[in-house]
């Protein structure tokens, strides 16, 4: 299973947005945003076991799910060998369950985040639209998803099973990109053939990635156009209430290892002090190995000052029964995304038994 | 005590510069009290206002125990007035809006320097006692002045300046005010330099020295 | 410390001893502090509220697309625009009546809005959802609530087109605004899929070309583009603010008065506290202490007074505003705490500024005192002839903003440099007078007299100063009030033509209507009178539709017209066009006129130029036919009723009950013309309370000026009671010569009050109202006005001269014994 931890600010933000729960509007601990998501699941699709995902039916919008989102991380390399990274994400919410309604009455509500970070810059946006107007959306033929002028685009060359190739852009006030997204690998169901078990109270999602795009475009900072490749980390997720109540943040990461092996960790952090770990193993040959939560050793190392807060930006992970042990560390400290509902995403690196690169988002602190 | 040295001062008038003291020497010891005449215009009250610091001489050193007058700054010598000596007016010159009781303790609270024995005995010698709660305009010119002099000794000066201080007053009232004055001062021990145009009121003193055209002679 | 306290202490038993003296000196900073502050609370209350209607989604707080033709266009475009990266949000505005009660209706979308577009629920307030998820919100002000006679949570329907979300009251709306979401606008206002205007947040990044996404159909309307509410009211509130210091000035002479009276008592005290002791530094540290905490407490009552003002003038002001420009502002105060803060430091700005020549004066203050009066009489003469020459430079410098300035701003400079320059040659000018009369004077007393008054002259020049402002003041206001009053009163006369007036609901209601009437022998005449919205260079314009008839040949006033205007209007070529309009577009009868219109551009003459007081828009009038064919959506719903006299009421009453319209759609005209009557008269009740205000303080300014002399009076009066002048005659005397000058000052200021109100009327209406105002002159009115200022001189000189009078004899002898 996983989290793809900028969820959390999604859901936050759903929660401060929509519940009618005045508490949340104090911006709680983030716990009792998840209260509010479990109570307010009636009524929505269920997620279910067994359930056979189809494609590219399944690469469109879920609108009877709570929540969805189409998440894009890129780890990239300037012609100078500068280390970059670059966010393009989609998340959806429905205010509500019930049939779709027409126009200004439809209840999906979109939100999109997009950053670029090098070593020493760190830029980032967000947009938010509602559903029914042709503001945002995911389309199916060619596949298209959607905020403003942001977009994660396919061609009818656009394959079902590998969803390459694909074109993603966004701009911000300082910022712009656009990335060519090619995979010549199918997509990675995660989890029991795409169900996601989330914990043991049952909320579960449904979960694929697309782990083996290269990517290739160019980084606007500023008014700098630097031309890039690199890799990139496709997630899809949706669910109805895939989260526990009692879970104050997440620290997750997505590493692609030099040798073709990646790896998807996080760590769930509890209101008690204690955590929940889990992690995914994809081999070079694409097939996906689901982690036992004890043979997972995550820590932090070093923190680092972000404003006013203090954040892990250098991890100690370990996978004993692979014989994994590594650091990880962050290119640019400072990728903090100072957003209506913010977090930590940012590419890192790291060393070891295993070297390569990755992202890391940290939410909750 | 007070040490006069070749002190001149001259006025700037539409018809030029007038000299008004021409080279004055002058020294009065502590516990002595000297009577200043002259004729209008011989330049006394100016010897009597440069010693109390209210104006600045053109040379000459006027000397104050240790303390050089001559050539302090306004706020050093509005510190000497306060702390060191006591002043009599012609004009009596007490504040108007304060009562009998407020204009004796005035300057002594001012200083910091305020002895309520003293005070009592100074209310007592000076027959003040019945009209402490009363304003300088109920009062009578003797009275007035009386109170002045009570200002000026509250303070224990080291030395006291009148200048005309009986101008206002008629005879008897003055010859009483001068004697009081003189004996109060005699006891506290301090100098008194009081200027006058009448020598009977001179001859009341220890020593008289006379002004004229600018020197004393 | 404990020094300067004591000295304190000795400086404010002098109050103890006079506190008359002190009462002026706080009168005079309360009423300086009370006056500004609180026209500065009504300003701000006003501003504060225009920013909320200019913020309420769509103002000049936020850029806006809109329609090229003003009109409305598709939502694809709002979509289409997002996508091309442009961060809009899509608006809808339009009318609709509650329990009639007429509303702005507004649409907004929470996700997109910018932050300071306006009040719209935000993220985090937990409203949000409430707001966008059925059945949604309705947003109003507790005011409108009211109104409405409606409680929250109601969902008042309208007509048959359904009901409003449940109403939900929020703070920051202005009045007579209802904000419910874009798409229940849509559904309300029947408009589905389309917008008013797109309002465009911060910038987002990269962004196509407007033209590319839209074509010609959206025009960019920038930030802090300048309104016609903001042109109009600003003019309004910058008159205000010339009144709100006027009177501060003049309590700050009263300030002045009392500070330099309480110096000259004061100088034996000080010289005292010199000579025993106290720096001049440390005098001065110590009046200034005494000084600042007279004007903290004085400013404090003040800021509570001009609370009060404010609160007691606001409404009145809500009222004008509406009146003249139909902005919106809440008959209620809020104020910050800034405004208190402000105000106090100008009560401590005011009075060290009043009190800054004694001070220096005792910074440098000789410790022997020696008398010198006729070098400072050489001083005063210096002071005044440099008084006159500026006093002739600022008169100089106004005939140059009269002959090269343009714009509002111009016309107040113009004011205030003619009033500046006024008040500072009036010494001048009452001191040539009084020369004059001397020389003329034959017997002794009468030359003594006239030379005691020039004398008197400097110290009473403040006083007199603020009384020529004050009436001068009031004569201008006074005038054009009355002129404007006179002319409107005409005009409506002449503009309503017609007995009634009706605005049925629907077309459908007043086809009913008028078969009724048309059987009606009462009934004399039928007008529709139609009217559609166009816009004119820009600018949006009422277009009023006229019937081939003589109730308008005869009757509708014109300023200008070509012959045969009526029939050129008839035959659909020409059309009438308000003097507001005129003015903005330069035109002039035979010019031509374009308007665009649903139906495509109408090319019209400009067939004559008609006033429109009262109205931020322009205006135009063309036949009904030609109207309706171009505004094809133009309801058949206003009509104008010649009715024979005396069977109006009737008939009101008969179709009132048979209609069930509301008064405001159902009118009687000699009702309509009170009421209009009335607005206008509430329109400038700020004004005259203002004017009253200020010849207050004016009058306090004399009194104390007078008491403040009256001290120092006696050792001149002395010698000539000595002389064998009686006191009663001396009281007298006295008494004339207060008189003579304030008289003489009274008169100086009808010219410069007349002046002053050509300047009103002729510069300053024309650049804020956009008309120019017939000049009147109304001599009673100006002689009432003096009258007052003569009594308030009466009352300000009696109190002191009955001292006189009373004077005893003792005191007037104390003078020869006991003068310096």
């Amino acid at each position: 299973m996983s989290a793809k931890l900028s969820r959390r600010s999604f859901l936050g933000w759903s929660a401060l947005a929509l519940s009618p729960a005045a508490a949340f509007a104090q911006g709680g601990p983030p716990s009792e945003g998840f209260a509010g998501l479990g109570a307010s699941a009636r009524g929505f699709a269920e997620v279910k076991r067994g359930v056979v995902l189809r494609f590219p039916e399944d690469h469109g919008a879920h609108p009877d799910f709570r929540i969805e989102w189409w998440y894009v991380t890129a780890n990239l390399k300037g012609e100078d060998g500068a280390e970059y990274g670059a966010q393009w994400t989609l998340f959806r919410q429905a205010a509500m369950p019930g049939p779709q309604g027409e126009g200004w009455a439809n209840q999906q509500v979109w939100m999109g985040h997009a950053a670029v970070t090098s070593a020493t810059e760190h830029f980032f946006a967000e947009r938010f639209a509602r559903g029914g107007v042709g503001q945002a959306g995911v389309e199916l033929s060619p596949f298209r998803a959607f905020i403003d002028n942001w977009s994660l685009q396919g061609s009818v060359a656009t394959a079902p099973l590998t969803l390459s190739p694909l074109e993603v852009t966004a701009a911000g006030p300082n910022f712009a990109y656009t990335l060519r997204l090619t995979a010549t690998r199918d997509l990675v169901l995660q989890g029991d053939h795409g169900f996601s078990q989330k914990s043991d109270r049952g909320q579960a999602s449904y979960y694929y990635s697309q782990p083996n795009f290269h990517a290739q475009g160019v980084l606007t900072f500023g008014d700098r156009m630097i031309p890039v490749a690199g890799r990139a980390w496709m997630d899809r997720e949706w669910s109805s209430q895939p989260l526990a109540a009692d879970q104050s943040g997440w620290d997750w990461f997505s590493l692609q290892f030099d040798d073709g092996d990646k790896l998807m960790l996080f760590r769930l952090r509890h209101t008690d002090g204690t955590s929940y770990r889990a992690g995914t193993w994809i081999g070079r040959d694409g097939s996906a190995e689901v982690l036992p939560s004890d043979g997972i050793e995550l820590s932090p190392v070093a923190w680092s000052k972000v404003g006013a807060k203090s954040i892990p930006t250098k991890w100690r992970l370990a996978i004993p029964a692979r014989g994994v042990s590594i650091e990880t560390e962050a290119i640019n400290p400072q990728s903090w995304m100072a957003l209506s509902f913010p977090y930590w995403e940012g590419p890192v690196r790291c060393r070891g038994t295993h070297a390569g690169i990755g992202y890391l988002e940290m939410t909750g602190y | 005590m007070l040490n006069v040295v070749n002190l001149t001062k001259s006025y700037r008038t539409p018809q030029g510069p007038l000299a008004v003291l021409r080279g004055v020497d002058l020294s009065v010891a502590a516990g002595e009290s000297v009577a200043l005449t002259g004729e209008s215009g011989s330049g006394k009250s100016t010897l009597l206002h440069l010693c109390a610091g209210l104006d600045q001489a053109d040379s000459g050193e006027i000397r104050l125990g240790d303390d050089v007058i001559t050539g302090l700054p306004d706020a050093a010598r509005a510190a000497l007035r306060r702390d060191r000596l006591g002043l009599v007016f012609q004009q009596f010159n007490l504040i108007p809006s304060l009562s009998v009781a407020d204009n004796l303790a005035f300057q002594a609270r001012i200083a910091g320097r305020m002895d309520r024995p003293w005070l009592e005995e100074l209310i007592v010698r000076l027959g003040l006692k019945a009209l402490l709660d009363r304003y300088p305009e109920q009062l009578s010119g003797g009275q007035q002045q009386r109170v002045a002099i009570g200002r000026a000794l509250a303070v224990k000066p080291l030395f006291v300046l009148a200048d005309e201080p009986t101008g206002n007053l008629d005879e008897a009232t003055a010859d009483e005010v001068v004697e009081l004055a003189r004996d109060l001062i005699r006891r506290t021990g301090c100098g008194f330099l009081m200027v006058t145009h009448s020598l009977r009121l001179a001859e009341k003193l220890d020593r008289r020295v006379h002004l004229h055209s600018g020197r004393i002679v | 410390m404990k020094r300067l306290c004591w000295v304190l202490a000795v400086l404010l038993s002098h109050w103890r001893r006079h506190p008359m003296q002190l009462a002026t000196l706080v009168v005079g900073l309360i009423a300086a502090t009370a006056l500004w502050s609180g026209v500065q609370a009504i300003n701000a209350q006003a501003r504060q509220s225009y920013d909320r209607a200019a913020a309420a989604f769509g103002g000049g707080n936020t850029a806006m697309l809109v329609a090229s033709d003003g009109g409305m266009f598709s939502q694809d475009l709002f979509a289409a625009l997002r996508r091309a990266g442009w961060p809009v949000s899509p608006v809808l505005e339009g009318r609709i009546v509650v329990n009639n009660v007429n509303l702005r209706l507004i649409g907004i979308e929470p996700i997109t809005l910018p932050r300071e577009a306006g009040p719209g629920p935000r993220f985090g307030s937990g409203d949000l959802a409430a707001f966008l998820l059925p059945p949604g919100r309705t947003l109003v002000s507790a005011a409108t609530l009211r109104e409405l006679n409606l409680a929250e949570n109601a969902t008042p329907s309208i007509g048959e087109i359904g009901a409003l979300p449940p109403l939900k009251v929020v703070n920051d709306l202005v009045d007579n605004l209802a904000v419910v979401d874009i798409g229940a606008a849509q559904r309300l206002l029947q408009r589905q899929g389309q917008l008013s205007r797109l309002l465009v947040g911060p910038d987002s990044g990269l962004r196509a070309p407007l033209a590319e996404i839209a074509g010609r159909q959206l025009n960019f309307v920038a930030a802090g583009s300048e309104s016609d509410l903001d042109r109009l009211t600003q003019s309004f509130h910058t008159n205000l603010t010339a009144f709100g210091l006027l009177s501060f000035v003049v309590g700050l002479f009263i300030v002045h008065s009392a500070i330099g009276l309480a110096f000259e008592q004061r100088l034996p005290t000080m010289r005292t506290l010199r000579a025993c002791g106290i720096s001049a530094a440390g005098l001065t540290a110590a009046l200034l202490v005494e000084l600042v905490s007279l004007a903290l407490i004085a400013g404090f009552i003040g800021c509570a007074g001009g609370y009060l003002i404010a609160a007691l003038l606001l409404p009145d002001v809500a009222v004008s505003l509406r009146g003249l420009y139909g902005a919106q502002v809440p008959g209620q105060l809020t104020l910050e705490p800034i405004w208190w803060l402000a105000s106090i430091g100008m009560s401590v700005f005011g009075a060290l500024a009043a009190a800054g020549y004694s001070l220096a004066k005792v910074s440098r203050l000789p410790l022997l005192a020696t008398a010198h009066p006729y070098a400072w009489r050489a001083v005063q003469q210096r002071w005044l002839t440099w008084q006159g020459v500026v006093a002739v430079f600022i008169l100089l410098s106004s005939l140059v903003i009269l002959r090269f300035g343009d714009g509002l701003i111009t016309g107040f400079a113009l004011l205030a440099t003619i009033m500046i320059g006024a008040a500072l040659g009036l010494p001048i000018i009452l001191g040539t007078w009084l020369s004059f009369a001397e020389r003329l004077a034959r017997s002794a007393t009468a030359k003594w007299f006239w030379a005691d008054s020039r004398q008197q002259l400097s110290g009473l020049s403040l006083a007199l100063m603020a009384l020529l402002l004050a009436l001068a003041v009031n004569i201008g206001v006074g005038t054009m009030v009355r002129s404007f009053n006179q002319t409107f009163a005409g005009w409506l006369d002449q503009r309503l033509g017609a007995e009634i007036y009706f605005n049925a609901t629907s077309d459908a209601q007043a086809a009913k209507m008028l078969e009724g009437l048309r059987g009606n022998p009462d009934v004399l005449a039928i007008l529709p009178t139609p009217r559609a919205d166009a816009q004119i260079g820009g600018w949006p314009v009422e277009v009023l539709g006229f019937s081939d008839h003589p109730t308008y040949r005869d009757s509708w006033p014109l300023l200008e017209a070509r012959p045969h205007v009526w029939a050129h209007i008839a035959s659909g070529k020409a059309a009438l066009v308000s003097e507001q309009l005129a003015r903005r577009l330069s035109l002039s009868p035979g010019a031509e006129l374009r308007v665009s219109t649903p139906q495509g551009e109408l090319r019209l003459t400009v067939g004559g130029i008609y006033p429109d007081y009262g109205n931020a828009k322009g205006q135009i009038g063309l036949a009904n036919d030609v109207l309706f064919a171009h505004w094809p959506q133009t309801p058949h719903v206003r009509y104008g009723l010649r009715v024979k006299k005396g069977a109006v009421p009737a008939l009101v009453a008969q179709l009132r009950r048979e209609t069930g319209l509301p008064p405001n759609r159902l009118i009687d005209q000699g009702a309509l013309k009170a009421e209009s009557l009335q607005i206008f008269n509430k329109t400038f009740a700020v004004t005259a309370s203002l004017n009253a205000f200020t010849l207050g303080v004016a009058g306090i300014a004399l009194l104390t000026s007078l008491l403040t002399l009256g001290n120092s009076r006696l050792p001149q009066l002395a010698p000539l009671w000595a002389i064998g002048l009686p006191r009663r005659s001396l009281a007298v005397l006295e008494l004339v010569k207060t008189m003579a000058l304030a008289l003489f000052t009274s008169l100086i200021a009808v010219p410069l009050g007349l002046v002053v109100a050509w300047c009103l009327l002729a510069v300053v209406n024309v650049k804020a109202f956009g008309w120019r105002l017939p000049f009147h002159v109304f001599p009673d009115q100006i002689v009432r006005l003096i009258v007052v200022a003569m009594i308030a001189a009466l009352l300000a000189a009696l109190l002191p001269i009955i001292k006189l009078a009373r004077q005893r004899p003792a005191d007037l002898m104390r003078v020869f014994s006991n003068e310096r």
